[in-house]
């Protein structure tokens, strides 16, 4: 496996980080890398074998249909880099 | 006063040997003193624990306390601590001041445990060595060229260094048990679901799991039965009672079967580790355990399975650091794509963007079934594997890590090297299993780690055993010079 200089830019972009095209060579090798570990996998034959969902046999727990959560939005937003009357703010998206 | 295990400093508490204000400004003493050389810790809370020492002081006056109560204990910086700052060991929460509490941390709080402070870890629990922290690698007590392993390194070289009682950690893929086995210190990954990952910040929703770091099984025993339980927060919090696990402490081991690992001690261990595995083996069965040689032909397959399953959850995880809502923001962004990126790459460091990026290659389009599905089928043969060797034995052993503690840099450039240090612990996340590293005998010097690994929800077993072998033995007890 060997991702290119452009495969690597197309990830950044996916996952929304910034790479400098001095820096893609150098992390394409290194993600390669990764890559053929990850490629070990192929040796073993898993057809028939159904994939895992989790590691225990549990169903997801319902509950009630009621409102049990309390109003934070004050303090969650206290922490936000930009907030003004309850927003987030954020660059125009709409020109 | 700080070579005492947490059930010796209970009992100096409850007859008034010494107070929790006492205990606890000795702690913060010592962290002052000696975490210069260790860099084990991120925050130092001592309002807070002065506080909490002095609450607990009047609980044990007024008759009013348990096991913990008045015990000086530090939190990794993964969980959420209610007006404190969480790093996570990232640029990305430098400033990031909890609105709440995890709910392992209010369960410790309950039951009366102070919190000395926050340690130290690799960057969002992504590392072996703790050397991805924003905030500097920590350093082995037991040699400071050498690193703590990761990514609970601050708080393994913090109990190994007596800087606190005990401390708490989150294993992944062996982030609790390998820095245990380097640090010589005792630490315990319990069964996936067993402690709430409610206010613990996410990595790998599948895998994530906290617990214990002590200097002893029997102290790992009174931890975990404070942290355990069902918490309705946690979607996959397991709604089971909590077993008495210190009460199982006094369980006789005789005729206990242990399955021992064939591919686990073969090619890739080191000849000294190996070594001081087999002594601990041994002394199994001097106290009347038998030893069954077991297999796990998958087993070698799963740092290649983790290495997808893991990256793909982080990608998806860490797609809320967006500089909007908390955390890092970048400077003046031109628009909100470039806030984005700025911010994500600004505020992350290399081995977090190098998963991110792994991650969401393997969840691409296209790439799914190849990838995600592969790693999730081979989750499962792996799963299979420690059910059939489980029909053959009650816990299986083996060798933690495959060296004793690293130098510093020393697989700091090559990705895949690290990876390899977690290569006996990794299959216990995949298959939700709980695993225990206890200190073996010192090879040249330095800490090694025997692990133990139960049936799913067998915490209660793997402690007592873990436990008769400390009665046993003194290789738990051994401290680090100069501290």
């Amino acid at each position: 496996m060997s991702l290119s200089s452009d495969d690597v830019a197309k990830i950044a972009h996916l996952a929304r980080l910034d790479m400098p095209s001095d820096k893609a060579e150098a992390l394409g090798r290194e993600l390669s890398s990764i890559l053929d570990l990850v490629a070990q996998m192929d040796a073993v034959d898993t057809s028939g074998v159904t994939p895992m969902a989790h590691p225990l046999e549990v169903v997801q727990r319902l509950r009630d249909d009621a409102v049990t959560e309390q109003d934070n939005r004050d303090r969650y937003q206290a922490g936000g880099p930009a907030v003004e009357n309850g927003l987030y703010l954020v660059p125009k998206v709409i020109e | 006063m700080h070579y005492k295990t947490i059930a010796e400093l209970s009992l100096a508490l409850q007859q008034r040997e010494i107070s929790s204000a006492e205990l606890t400004r000795h702690m913060l003493q010592r962290i002052g003193r000696f975490d210069d050389r260790l860099n084990a810790f991120i925050s130092v809370t001592e309002e807070r624990a002065l506080a909490q020492a002095d609450e607990a002081d009047r609980k044990i006056a007024a008759g009013d306390a348990g096991p913990l109560t008045g015990i000086p204990i530090a939190h990794k910086d993964i969980f959420c601590t209610q007006g404190v700052r969480t790093s996570c060991g990232s640029r990305m929460l430098e400033n990031f001041i909890s609105p709440y509490d995890a709910s392992v941390v209010e369960r410790l709080q309950q039951a009366g445990a102070v919190m000395l402070g926050k340690t130290n870890m690799d960057e969002f629990a992504m590392g072996s060595s703790n050397e991805t922290s924003y905030y500097g690698p920590v350093r082995n007590p037991w040699d400071t060229e050498t690193v703590p392993g990761g990514s609970s390194g601050g708080s393994a070289a913090a109990v190994a260094a007596r800087l606190c009682a005990a401390a708490t950690g989150t294993d992944t893929g062996g982030s609790i048990r390998q820095p245990a086995a380097l640090s010589g210190v005792t630490g315990l990954k319990p069964t996936y679901g067993r402690c709430s990952r409610w206010g613990m910040v996410a990595f790998a929703s599948s895998l994530d799991q906290a617990g214990p770091m002590t200097r002893s099984a029997e102290d790992a025993a009174i931890m975990l039965s404070a942290m355990a339980g069902f918490d309705e927060r946690d979607s996959t919090s397991a709604d089971r009672p909590v077993d008495d696990y210190v009460g199982a402490l006094g369980n006789d081991i005789r005729g206990l079967r242990i399955g021992v690992v064939k591919e686990f001690m073969g090619d890739g261990l080191d000849a000294g580790v190996a070594t001081s595995v087999q002594t601990a083996l041994s002394e199994y069965e001097r106290l009347g355990a038998t030893l069954v040689e077991i297999s796990l032909p998958n087993a070698g397959l799963s740092v290649p399975a983790y290495y997808v399953v893991a990256p793909a959850e982080c990608s998806s995880n860490l797609a809320r650091f967006d500089g909007v809502r908390y955390g890092h923001r970048c400077e003046d962004p031109k628009d909100l794509e470039d806030l984005y990126k700025r911010s994500r790459s600004e505020g992350f460091g290399a081995e977090v963007q190098r998963r991110i990026m792994i991650g969401t290659y393997a969840l691409s389009a296209g790439y799914y079934d190849a990838y995600y599905l592969k790693a999730q089928k081979v989750r499962q043969l792996i799963a299979d594997d420690f059910r059939r060797a489980f029909e053959q034995c009650d816990l299986i052993a083996g060798p933690t890590a495959p060296d004793t503690a690293f130098r510093l840099g020393a697989k700091a450039d090559d990705p895949v090297a690290m990876y390899l240090s977690d290569i006996y612990t990794i299959a216990v996340n995949l298959a939700g299993l709980p695993g225990v590293s206890i200190p073996a005998p010192m090879s040249a010097g330095m800490p090694v780690g025997l692990q133990l690994i139960g049936n799913y929800f067998d915490e209660a077993r793997l402690l007592n055993a873990a436990h008769r072998l400390q009665l046993a033995t003194d290789w738990h007890r051994q401290n680090p010079g100069g501290f």
